[in-house]
């Protein structure tokens, strides 16, 4: 079901844009590759869907990681942090060795992994991990990486201002130095050690304690779905910048559909997290055409509102 | 075949152990425990009583083997428990704790089924086996009925009873349990500590529990080991450990010790008035 729900997101973002395609225009562009249509179709609107379910998928999955990893339902990379980490490492890399496109990635993997390990550290309290505590720190950390990029980013120079500012804000529209199978296998790779985890996950959400007694070595489980859900952030910001809110909201659409067990939650999210971030990409495309909208700036409209909603029904419990 | 021709479940020899500074400490800043010998065999009930804070939780968890001893040894069936794989362990040795709510919640039967982990293949899902012995668990814990509700839906009783069930379906030959009558009425108390007793006996289980309770403790183990700052205090019989003499330098309560006439064994009131 989620499958053909991907194959028809996909179709819908491929026919629609600035200029909308007819299916005999899309025909059209299928037999026949180097007319314009065909440059739009496999040029630039294939490539950018194919991203969005990338991007859409990793973010997910790394949602669903950091919500067991940390036992909190309000964790998500964004509202940790962990974007912007995995920005900053970016913007790092960009500044000191511009002409390293493979070094992107690594350097958001690295800011990614940094910005996990500070904000545990800091929701650490007596011993056991605090919920409310954790989500101060992501929120602290968040803000205090931001003001550093904003310095970082008038080392710049105007040209890249702009574009860059876009990228933050989360923007499907600036191609990544990454090549798209290189991204897709990063994003299969990382996926698929966070599922192998999948069982471990359901019991750390008994506790760490627990799931060690019932045979888990939660060291090694948290180590792997950690680097998992770090690699995962960093490829999707590296790629298309902070797009905040779907890794927090897609969990737990899927959690509504198909209950908790992470061997079900693991995949749902994924294809969920796929389908919904090219559908936001396709109206932050369409909605002001031929004026393209952020579409980290759309998935925050309709996720903020959604935390507030989970925060305030966590609390009244 | 007496209880000591048998070589012991657990096997503790010598076992110290102290939390760094800086973390879980006593007002005297470092916490320290032992050293403490003792052994536990099977069809055994051990009880460990002692005030607050004189490190009953700790041992637990050093039995559990989620702590590694600063010095002496923790054997089970020959083997160190703090170095045996998780799964190994898991398939030996079970815990019953008070347990923090869970984030997400899950039926019953999921929730028990996390206890099938040490058995599970990668990647797999329940087995058939996996399934009967969580049917088989959830009979002897008489909770088949609650299969299909929520955790976050049932009373403090029957989650008591689901988590020992979850610690059954890990098919242990050792149970440790934190407090397992804590937040039970005096009925459910009873329903207990006479399950687990009569999977001691019929099972040829180990068990020890960390108890509050020191007149439950008397009518159900078979040993007890009273703390006291961290140093075993006594070891032995209930008749020989819950001494007025004992009980009044550990608990630093006036008692009085006398016998129940439904089973003769140690009964314990605490000779005080609701006025100081």
């Amino acid at each position: 079901m989620l499958g053909g729900g991907v194959l028809l997101a996909a179709l819908v973002a491929l026919i629609l844009g600035s200029v909308t395609l007819t299916p005999g225009e899309i025909w059209s562009a299928i037999t026949n590759p180097n007319s314009t249509l065909g440059v739009i179709l496999f040029g630039v609107r294939l490539p950018r869907v194919v991203l969005a379910l990338l991007v859409g998928a990793s973010l997910s999955l790394a949602g669903a990681c950091y919500q067991a990893l940390l036992r909190n339902p309000l964790a998500d990379p964004y509202v940790l942090g962990i974007s912007s980490g995995a920005a900053l490492g970016v913007i790092m890399s960009l500044l000191l060795v511009p002409r390293w496109t493979g070094g992107t990635p690594l350097a958001g993997l690295l800011g990614a992994l940094l910005t996990t390990a500070v904000v545990y550290l800091l929701g650490y309290r007596r011993g056991r991990i605090s919920g409310q505590s954790l989500l101060l720190a992501g929120v602290i950390v968040a803000s205090f990486l931001s003001a550093v990029i904003v310095f970082l980013m008038t080392a710049l120079g105007t040209r890249d201002l702009r574009s860059t500012a876009f990228w933050l804000m989360g923007d499907l529209g600036l191609f990544p130095g990454i090549p798209l199978p290189w991204l897709f296998l990063a994003v299969l790779g990382a996926g698929a050690l966070a599922y192998r985890f999948a069982p471990e996950l359901n019991l750390l959400l008994a506790g760490e304690e627990e799931a060690a007694s019932m045979g888990v070595d939660v060291p090694r489980a948290k180590l792997a779905v950690y680097v998992a859900a770090s690699a995962l952030t960093a490829v999707a910001v590296a790629a298309a910048g902070s797009i905040g809110f779907v890794g927090l909201l897609v969990p737990h659409i899927v959690r509504l559909l198909f209950g908790n067990d992470y061997r079900l939650l693991l995949p749902g999210s994924a294809l969920t997290g796929a389908i919904l971030l090219v559908a936001a990409d396709t109206a932050a495309r369409t909605v002001a055409a031929p004026t393209e909208l952020p579409v980290g700036a759309f998935t925050a409209v309709a996720g903020a509102p959604l935390f507030i909603y989970l925060l305030r029904r966590r609390s009244s419990e | 075949m007496t209880a000591e021709s048998r070589p012991p479940l657990l096997d503790v020899r010598a076992l110290e152990f102290a939390y760094p500074a800086g973390g879980l400490s006593t007002a005297n800043g470092r916490f320290g425990l032992g050293p403490l010998t003792f052994d536990v065999y099977g069809r055994e009930f051990l009880a460990i009583i002692g005030p607050n804070g004189c490190g009953k939780s700790t041992l637990l968890r050093l039995l559990a083997g989620l702590l590694k001893p600063a010095r002496g040894t923790v054997q089970y069936a020959g083997g160190e428990v703090s170095s045996l794989p998780a799964r190994e362990r898991a398939r030996h040795i079970a815990v019953v704790r008070q347990e923090a709510p869970l984030v997400f919640s899950m039926t019953v039967e999921q929730f028990l089924m996390l206890g099938r982990y040490a058995y599970a293949e990668a990647f797999g899902f329940e087995s058939r086996k996996d399934c009967e012995m969580a049917r088989a668990a959830m009979e002897v814990t008489q909770t088949c009925s609650l299969a299909n509700r929520r955790m976050d839906e049932i009373s403090g009783g029957e989650r008591q009873r689901v988590v020992l069930a979850r610690a059954l379906a890990q098919e242990p030959q050792l149970l440790l349990l934190d407090e397992p009558t804590a937040n039970l009425d005096l009925s459910f108390q009873l329903e207990m500590l006479r399950l687990i007793r009569r999977l001691a006996s019929e099972q040829g289980m180990g068990l020890v529990a960390v108890m509050h309770e020191v007149n439950l403790a008397s009518e159900f183990a078979d040993y007890i080991l009273l703390l006291r700052g961290g140093r075993m205090f006594r070891h032995g019989s209930p008749k020989d450990v819950l001494t007025a003499g004992a009980l009044e330098e550990v608990y630093g309560v006036p008692v009085r010790v006398d016998w129940n006439p439904a089973s003769g064994r140690p009964h314990v009131t605490v000779m005080a008035t609701a006025s100081l």
